[in-house]
């Protein structure tokens, strides 16, 4: 009983329990080697170092304001009033995520008035955001997925890609994507490596506003590679990260999936809200299986939630229960179309800025692929000397590749941004 | 844009036939079948979530205020740092050590921000898949918290068990234990539950750690901590965490997952952290870098807000000591609710040894009920819990102690 406890407590504090210190026969990791450096990070820390006052960090993969700010969306803190009002408590949620919100991110994707949706043919899971969504979609295709482990990536993607289904047992293989002859899509070199891909592996598309690159297939484009993976009859993982963010406009951004889904692709599809709702760092997002029937998703459902429930149980409900409410109530739905909107077009707007000043600035080299790519990101075509010139004479940070995020460019850096490309390439 | 094409026309567009139905999970079939129950004196005493003496979940004071305070800087939503909030983490460290543990001041533990309990124990279990690789066992307590086998079996570890609970006095089997552990084969992890043993609420005594450690260290385990309850056992910060401190103290250089789901109230925003106490500052760098390897492909980054709440809480004086007060205040009610119920067995005229009650410590207690009385609970009394006899104190009141007290008596006696 506890007063037991507490007397054979009382003389375990009085006791003398300060043993050798013995610690260095015990160390099991000593066999640990220091990890690479993170090369995004690396240029975010020398961009930190930095002191020259008209520096530029063009590595940030996070939307900024024309004054180079983060942004929190206004439709986002009204959210927040209104759940705060509420004063809801913190039980957990269910494995699968808060209802409220998977039924609104599916609908988000699919469209409301999809046949998907109504007949209750696929699963939609929370997860933690577009990371946490890949690597449940990973895991999941690792551990049922038995026909095929062979993931084909567009070359190049996401860095973190790799990764994610290499550690959930998958293996990687890639097929032609980018020109850099062209800074655009090379669409034959695409189709021809994918009429090789053997059955039944996995393809990722990006849905729209590639990653790295910004260049995205066009409708047509979209058509035939549609055509061609069902003949190939291939397994389409698409990851969607930028729906709205992409054209400014949701259903045009998530119309490749929905085309997919129309010519029968049973899907797979990874969301996140990290970036059109701004909503990052609460982890935000959705894993979606098209199945063929109702009973089909409830057996998928149920392998979902042994699968995730030794990972993490459940999803945070924070994010969430924000992204919920902006879906579910009108108003604020309204406003958050309004502010995806403003978001794309002032990158847009940097685009078309940046061309224009380069070309004020003399350059006669065709920039056309600067407008030409959409979302966050910019293949500029500069070569790593160039890169590294910009950053040691200029100040102006960006990742070895020559990408840069259009995000950090502003209206009030533009000009010198411009002046910096220009002057190692003329 | 439809076309002809019926989803279903196509061959191998159902990627899925071959995937089962998985088995119903049997703490939520508790917590269904209470739902469906119409009986007024229904009690759910599967809950393993704190309620209060209404039966209603409760949501911290100093938690509602740690929330109007960040709401109050209107924060932005930048990334958190792979490894997590700063804030907390060094706090969370803190917590578990002790504010002046010669481990934090030298450096040579790493701790990162986790998704609760179960997020900390799963990168915990990567962690030795990848780089433990002298040992792939992990030895489990009998019974041990039921998630505890997939989070480590999926990472790729073995799953095996010493002795643990003695069924025959509802406590510590503490010979049995150290006859298991005394044959565990070297560098094997041996996972220990830091306080209020889930499910069966049975901590060993001071003095029976002490003879743990000694044998684990002659066994040269790599110790295991699973602190999910720290404050909720004994309401006192510090005595919850004596056995991890302990161990420390002894050289052993452990891991552990802490959560603050239960003793923050914060279950649903996901909050936890995962240390690794390592030989010196350098080690823990290198520690370091390896665990936001793993971590970056499962979710990039942790989630913000728990985090901000608790670190909010565990850095402002006010709202740490009000917490205190709070978690004191739940470990109490559980308490007493233990005392209650066997107050009001003794008053039904039960002559059964009910001291294990009592002697139990945390959210959970092992009644010591067979199914078949567990059966009859349910059916006759609409009382639900585990088939194993397990449950939650904290769905026990003072407004219902009396009626579960008469079903316990009715079925065992």
């Amino acid at each position: 009983n506890h007063k037991t406890l507490e007397t054979s407590w009382l003389a375990f504090l009085a006791s003398d329990v300060h043993p050798p210190h013995d610690w260095s026969s015990i160390s099991w990791w000593s066999e640990v080697q220091m990890g690479p450096p993170d090369p995004i990070l690396g240029v975010s820390e020398a961009y930190k170092r930095d002191t020259n006052p008209k520096k530029i960090n063009l590595g940030v993969g996070a939307y900024r304001d024309d004054q180079g700010k983060p942004y929190v969306l206004s439709c986002v803190r009204k959210a927040e009033a209104q759940i705060a009002a509420k004063k809801l408590d913190k039980e957990y949620l269910a494995i699968g995520g808060l209802g409220d919100f998977t039924k609104a991110c599916a609908k988000l994707a699919l469209g409301d008035d999809n046949e998907v949706i109504k007949s209750g043919r696929n699963i939609t899971v929370q997860t933690i955001s577009g990371t946490g969504s890949l690597r449940i979609g990973a895991n999941f295709l690792s551990r049922f997925h038995t026909e095929a482990r062979d993931v084909y990536l567009p070359k190049p993607s996401w860095g973190n890609h790799t990764p994610i289904f290499r550690d959930a047992g998958m293996q990687l293989k890639a097929y032609t994507y980018y020109d850099p002859k062209t800074c655009g899509f090379d669409f034959q070199g695409a189709l021809n490596d994918i009429s090789k891909i053997p059955e039944k592996s996995v393809i990722m598309l990006h849905a729209c506003a590639h990653n790295p690159t910004g260049v995205d297939p066009r409708p047509e484009q979209w058509k035939e590679i549609a055509d061609l993976v069902k003949k190939r009859n291939l397994l389409v993982f698409f990851d969607m990260a930028y729906q709205g963010f992409a054209s400014g406009d949701i259903d045009r951004d998530a119309w490749a999936v929905r085309y997919f889904i129309e010519q029968g692709h049973n899907i797979v599809l990874s969301q996140s809200f990290a970036k059109n709702m701004g909503l990052y760092g609460e982890r935000v997002g959705g894993f979606t299986v098209v199945c063929k029937d109702a009973e089909e998703a409830k057996r998928v459902e149920s392998q979902l939630k042994i699968l995730i429930r030794p990972i993490y149980s459940n999803p945070p409900m924070n994010g969430a229960r924000i992204a919920a409410t902006i879906l579910n109530t009108p108003d604020l739905y309204k406003e958050w179309l309004g502010e995806v909107h403003g978001m794309a077009n002032r990158i847009i707007t940097m685009r078309e800025l940046l061309v224009a000043n380069l070309k004020k600035e003399g350059s006669t080299r065709n920039w056309k692929h600067v407008i030409d790519q959409i979302g966050m990101f910019c293949f500029t075509g500069l070569k790593p000397e160039q890169v590294e010139r910009l950053t040691k004479e200029f100040s102006i940070y960006m990742t070895k590749d020559g990408r840069i995020s259009m995000a950090g460019v502003t209206s009030g850096n533009v000009g010198y941004l411009a002046q910096g490309i220009h002057a190692v390439t003329k």
